[in-house]
């Protein structure tokens, strides 16, 4: 592996609850706290983090972080544009581009949401993109706007129902198994799924993630300086961010993507960029960290992603393909935003580094190859691949 | 008047290349906005054309030939302006004649069950506040265009 190949060497997190769980720390002690237990697991003094990165329009700024931590030199900062998730892995690239061209020595993505003090997404937000245009009509949240692209889903490609209630059945069952979870203990079947009061027809109350409060850190290094940290280097073989033409007015805005594609996530082109940069296929992906904001959504990317064909979603997740352990692409082995915590997708690049460590509590033996997509919906989206070293 | 959402559901708050849309609506012409130069029709309105970048603009009218692309049907209201109005329904329309336009609406006088993709609509007007006008679509009744 060449010299300044980035790697992630760190990975920390809080603990997840519910939105509203965590009133005694801040949304900054939270980051702060992710940043330190990052740092611990790569074996690295906290303060000689020196590049921060983040997305969704975190509030946790890094001049808030250095003066808390005691930061010795900040080299890097940056924020990904964009709402949401749709940068979970674009910050982790931002972080790996500081410390690809030198930049910074060890970047941190990092992303804190304390939803029960400073606001949960499922409210009405009057500076949404486009809010004149979908506003009047009662489309005031995510599961409302993207509900619409489900709908159509179904009408191009026969997806049904149980369809949609496998993808959420498999993140629960894999949330059972790790501690971290807020929904363990909470297990679901299809019939409790299928029960469950509609939000915005197709999507149902558990075809929509959670809202949590939490915070977790991903911390990259170049593999030179990884040789000298405790744990095995992940290399990150790719990562990418961006929107195709169309897409930025899409299913999280006036609904004006193109029609030929309407019901997808627009991310084709996207991925073969990805594939392209990381120098492997769809075929070789062995575990995937899929953002699932809603069923239907995730369901989309494994198809602009490659992982299955286009409409064939449906039933290559009620075939039993995406669970883990004898599915042949186990998916949201944490349990994703459905079922272990909403941190805006940087939780799935956490369980896909643990993925190519080998320490997974869903363990998919010998992978070598992960997948992590961020938020479907927003403009721009981004993605990566792990590898092993 | 009585309209199909309740008066104090957000009503349109535009960005100043997006108003003409509205003013046309207050005088009840639903009209898209078309580049001057290349005559790409875009919706939402932007300030220049993503097809020439001409940033000189002119509007066209909507055709009679509106369909329903896709929909749902809210039943968890997120604002309490619509406590009382679930279940609801949101739509995409699209024109058959009109490229590149896709138009978030409600189709009124529709029961959910009867909602199909596909189905042929008439464009309706609704005033939820004096001056503030609503492009909102019903069944067409097919026999009365012929």
């Amino acid at each position: 592996m060449r010299a300044n190949q980035p790697c992630i060497v760190g990975i920390g997190q809080t603990r997840y609850t519910k939105w509203g769980g965590i009133a005694d720390a801040s949304e900054i002690e939270l980051a702060c706290r992710a940043l330190v237990a990052a740092a611990r697991d790569a074996g690295l003094p906290v303060t000689e983090i020196d590049g921060i990165a983040s997305f969704g329009d975190d509030k946790s700024e890094p001049a808030l972080l250095q003066a808390a931590l005691g930061l010795r030199e900040l080299r890097f900062s940056s924020m990904l544009w964009g709402g949401g998730g749709g940068g979970s892995c674009g910050a982790v690239e931002l972080a790996a581009m500081a410390v690809e061209t030198g930049h910074a020595n060890y970047a941190i993505a990092v992303r804190s949401l304390a939803q029960g003090q400073t606001g949960r997404f499922g409210r009405y937000d009057p500076n949404w993109h486009h809010a004149s245009f979908i506003h009047p009509f009662g489309l005031l949240a995510a599961p409302q706007l993207l509900a619409l692209s489900v709908r159509r889903h179904m009408h191009e490609y026969g997806t049904t129902q149980e369809q949609l209630g496998a993808f959420a059945i498999a993140c629960r069952r894999h949330a059972q198994r790790n501690p971290a979870a807020v929904m363990r203990e909470r297990p679901l079947d299809m019939a409790t799924y299928l029960g469950s009061r509609i939000i915005a027809d197709p999507l149902r109350l558990y075809d929509c993630c959670l809202e949590t409060d939490g915070a977790c850190a991903v911390l990259v290094t170049s593999y030179e300086r990884a040789r000298d940290l405790k744990m095995r280097a992940v290399p990150l073989l790719g990562a990418v961010h961006g929107s195709s033409k169309g897409w930025s007015t899409g299913p999280l805005g006036a609904h004006n993507q193109p029609l030929d594609r309407y019901a997808s996530t627009g991310a084709r082109s996207l991925a073969r960029d990805l594939y392209g940069r990381a120098g492997v296929t769809p075929n070789d992906v062995d575990v995937g960290q899929i953002y699932d904001n809603f069923t239907g959504l995730a369901l989309m990317s494994l198809e602009a992603f490659g992982l299955c064909e286009q409409g064939q979603s449906g039933p290559f997740a009620a075939s039993g393909a995406i669970e883990w352990p004898l599915g042949r692409l186990p998916v949201n082995t944490h349990g994703g935003c459905l079922s272990e915590a909403y941190i805006h997708g940087l939780n799935h690049v956490v369980e896909g580094v643990r993925q190519m460590r080998g320490t997974s509590t869903c363990q998919v033996e010998d992978a070598r190859v992960c997948l992590v997509t961020g938020g479907p919906g927003p403009a721009p989206t981004s993605a990566l691949i792990l590898g092993r070293a | 008047m009585q309209c199909y959402l309740p008066a104090d559901v957000p009503l349109p708050d535009p960005a100043s290349w997006e108003r003409q849309f509205w003013v046309h609506c207050a005088e009840r012409r639903l009209m898209f906005q078309r580049c001057a130069d290349c005559g790409a029709i875009r919706h939402p309105p932007a300030p220049a054309c993503a097809e020439c970048q001409s940033f000189a603009d002119a509007w066209i009218s909507a055709t009679p030939d509106a369909e329903l692309y896709t929909f749902t049907v809210i039943h968890h209201a997120n604002h309490p302006a619509l406590r009382d109005a679930v279940p609801y329904n949101a739509a995409v329309v699209i024109f058959r004649s009109l490229q590149n336009v896709r138009l978030v609406t409600n189709i009124i006088d529709t029961a959910p069950e009867e909602l199909r993709i596909g189905m042929a609509l008439e464009l309706v007007w609704e005033e939820p506040v004096a001056g503030r006008v609503l492009p909102r679509f019903r069944r067409a009744n097919l026999l009365a265009r012929r």
